[in-house]
């Protein structure tokens, strides 16, 4: 700690350089950390999995439908606990279509499955009495100024009522949210009861989307999922049943190439700053070499100069991704704001900040061996007859 | 003329020392190279991404949707509704008197990615025999179309890039059987290329479904008064409720949410990096200049004036900045262009195809961005060594 005067004195030595090398680490890590906020959100759906839940499909794409009657033989399987349903209702609303996503469930089924959504007992209650009643989500609810009590008028892209129109409407009972900001992406949806849109709607009826089912012990899930598939092979309804974690990191991987791209990105990024960062410490060891020479001649071991130069880059790295990645985080709500909702939402979690650390301090070795390294060399003859 | 003849002097010493300052130099080349390199390529993606969709669909056709759906995978068309929009007037027909109209269903087919496992939604398209001649710029590139009637499809060329098993011979295993592919199809680079085609019956029959999900067909009059009749037509017949697009519209509503995440992307980063690269050739500048203070000063106090330095330091700036230009612009075209790529659509729920477009356009507008930050990365350090009192510079000696 007493050194930090020394450090801080070499960083600072020529002021403009040092900050406009820190503002470009800066720059770095900000992007770093809003690109991955980006990839968190496209998969937080796997990370906030639950190990204990598995989600069937019809076998060959997960847009065709399957019969709602297959709940009563999951429910037969040993090693299934409880099972759940939803179905897709394609909305669009304001004219826009997918607005938000609106799920036809079994009230009371659905909101078992799900219990890191919270929703008070009054709102539960009410939305599994009402026929026509709907939950929708907290950030839903703030973007359009809902209130309790109001209908809902959302028309189904996809499903017309029994006289032809595409027009429906539901009535706002509760409101579902999340603590972690994490699953609080999964609460961006419109629930609605499927007993009445099954009865109202005009085609498909006894049919729904997907299956979510939870297991006794999530060493079994496997089997399970097995044993689910077994029960409708050859059937004209084949499934196809995975771990919950599995099944959103499909989604996720569906993303595909530009989730590459974006890591392409990143690297050529870095090792920009990479080389930028080298060439200033470069430098500035190179102006400073009689200075080092009058240290080691006042008493200053090899090792002591070395860890100095090492320790400027260092602080100069940690300086810049600390103050990066403060900014990304700072900055996610008014990004999450002029998304309107569109975007699940953002932030910077606990393992980016961890990436964030361990990229320091690569950068951080690479940037600072190298002149470390030549300091500890030098000889303090010749440093100081080299002057200038 | 003495004042050019000075600048010209000063400059060119500054430019035949620059070999001297080589590792500087380099850095700055290096730095604006990656910022150059990674900005043409992320907009050569958007390029490429709006050349797909640009390509597809032309003016003189519609395609034909459940009113109120906004994309085909969620649209439905009952078969006798179909067969009466297929007898309207307004739709163009072939020379044997049959209307240019093909009902087609679209569905989902899961395959994986080429050396993955992951299924991927890749869109499987069943059409009717006319849906060659509305579609004219479909062609055969290897084996042949598939049998009325049968298990057969042929495949996008992107598709096949893409995913795993779709070469010709090869079969997929959906829906009860295994069906064949029995060639690879081309249309120009738009959107079908990432899809799976089909005969529409049988694809109706595999799915069991009652109808199909849209209508494509070809205007007897593409202009848009001939377009407004026809809808006319479809809009008073009571027996059905059915909206009509032209397909470049209909693509470009499908490409929305896509074009907005892509072109949100591109520019995010591009102006991150450009901010970052600044910074740097700033700094690098200011180095050069540190380290040739002595010089500047030499020549100032024998009587050389700060406009010459100003535009000695400047030129070398954007003469690095070029060069970094240049390079960054060629690895992009070398790595990048027409390298395809393959996500998820949002508004269809499916994997559209696409290949990098690296165009001269963007070439251009690479170099003018590296010739920005070169001027703001070269002005300060420039008018810094002009401005330095002369003994202040030359104490330092």
């Amino acid at each position: 700690m007493k050194y930090l005067p020394l450090v801080s004195a070499g960083l600072f030595r020529r002021k403009t350089r040092t900050i406009l090398t820190l503002a470009s680490v800066v720059i770095a890590f900000l992007l770093f950390g809003l690109l991955q906020a980006v990839g968190t959100a496209f998969e937080s759906g796997a990370d906030s999995a639950d190990a204990r839940r598995l989600v069937t499909t019809a076998r060959y794409s997960i847009i065709e439908p399957l019969p709602i009657a297959y709940a009563r033989r999951i429910e037969q399987v040993p090693g299934v606990v409880a099972v759940a349903y939803a179905d897709w209702f394609g909305a669009k609303y304001q004219n826009e279509s997918n607005a938000f996503a609106v799920f036809a469930v079994d009230p009371a089924r659905y909101l078992a499955m799900y219990p890191e959504f919270t929703v008070t007992a009054a709102h539960r209650d009410a939305f599994i009495a009402a026929r026509t009643g709907a939950l929708a989500g907290r950030r839903l609810v703030e973007r359009y100024g809902w209130r309790i009590g109001q209908k809902l008028p959302i028309s189904s892209e996809i499903h017309p009522q029994m006289d032809g129109s595409m027009a429906w409407e539901f009535d706002l009972v509760g409101i579902i949210d999340a603590e972690d900001p994490a699953i609080r992406g999964n609460t961006d949806v419109v629930l609605i009861n499927v007993k009445y849109f099954d009865e109202a709607r005009r085609f498909g009826k006894g049919r729904t989307g997907w299956y979510i089912e939870r297991v006794a012990d999530r060493a079994q899930a496997r089997t399970v999922a097995a044993d689910i598939d077994r029960l409708f092979a050859n059937s004209p309804d084949e499934t196809k049943t995975q771990p919950e974690k599995e099944f959103a990191l499909g989604f996720a991987k569906q993303i595909g190439d530009i989730g590459a791209l974006v890591t392409r990105i990143l690297v050529a990024v870095f090792f920009t700053i990479l080389i930028l960062t080298g060439n200033t410490m470069g430098q500035s060891l190179r102006e400073r070499i009689p200075e080092l020479a009058i240290l080691k001649t006042v008493g200053f071991s090899d090792g002591k100069v070395t860890a100095l130069v090492l320790a400027e880059a260092v602080v100069l790295l940690l300086l810049g991704g600390a103050l990066g990645m403060a900014v990304a985080t700072g900055i996610m709500p008014f990004v999450n704001g002029s998304m309107g909702g569109r975007f699940p939402p953002l932030f910077v979690d606990a393992e980016t900040w961890l990436r964030a650390a361990a990229i320091v301090l690569a950068l951080a070795l690479a940037v600072g061996i190298p002149p470390a390294l030549r300091a500890r060399r030098l000889r303090i003859v010749d440093a100081l007859a080299g002057h200038r | 003329m003495r004042a050019l003849r000075a600048i010209s002097r000063i400059t060119l010493i500054n430019l035949l020392t620059l070999p001297q300052r080589v590792g500087t130099s380099l850095v700055v080349v290096i730095g604006i190279a990656g910022v150059v390199g990674v900005l043409v390529s992320v907009l050569a993606m958007g390029e490429g991404f709006r050349h797909t969709l640009a390509s597809t669909g032309r003016n003189d056709r519609v395609i034909m949707l459940r009113s109120g759906s906004d994309s085909e995978v969620t649209s439905g068309v009952p078969r006798e509704q179909a067969a009466l929009l297929a007898g309207l007037p307004g739709i163009a027909r072939d020379a044997g008197g049959r209307p240019l109209v093909s009902a087609e269903v679209v569905v989902m087919v899961d395959l994986p990615r080429r050396g993955q496992t992951h299924p991927n939604n890749v869109p499987f398209r069943g059409v009717q025999p006319a849906a060659f001649a509305i579609r004219d710029e479909v062609r055969i590139v290897e084996g042949r179309r598939f049998e009325r009637g049968v298990r057969e499809v042929i495949v996008g060329r992107k598709a096949s890039q893409q995913f795993e098993g779709l070469g010709v011979g090869s079969r997929i295993a959906f829906r009860d059987t295994d069906w064949t592919v029995v060639g690879v199809f081309e249309t120009g680079g738009d959107v079908h290329e990432s899809e799976v085609w089909a005969d529409a019956e049988v694809a109706v029959s595999a799915y069991r479904r009652q109808g199909y999900q849209s209508l494509t067909a070809t205007l007897a009059d593409a202009s848009d008064s001939g377009l407004a009749a026809f809808r006319e037509v479809v809009a008073r017949d009571r027996r059905f409720a059915i909206s009509v697009l032209r397909e470049p519209e209909y693509y470009a509503k499908q490409a929305k949410v896509l074009s907005w995440l892509i072109g949100v992307l591109g520019y995010t980063v591009a102006a991150f990096m450009a901010i970052g690269a600044t910074f740097g050739a700033l700094n690098c500048m200011y180095t050069a200049i540190a380290s040739r203070q002595v010089e500047i000063a030499t020549l100032r106090a024998i009587g050389f004036g700060g406009l010459p330095v100003v535009v000695s330091v400047m030129t070398e700036a954007l003469l690095l900045a070029l060069i970094g230009g240049m390079v960054g612009g060629a690895l992009a075209y070398v790595y990048c262009d027409g390298a395809s790529l393959s996500t998820l659509n949002f508004n269809t729920f499916s994997q559209v195809g696409f290949a990098f477009r690296v165009t001269p356009g963007l070439l251009a507008r690479g170099l003018a961005w590296a010739l920005v930050i070169g001027v703001a990365g070269g002005l300060l350090p420039a008018l810094r060594a002009a401005r330095l009192p002369v003994t202040v510079a030359l104490r330092t000696l």
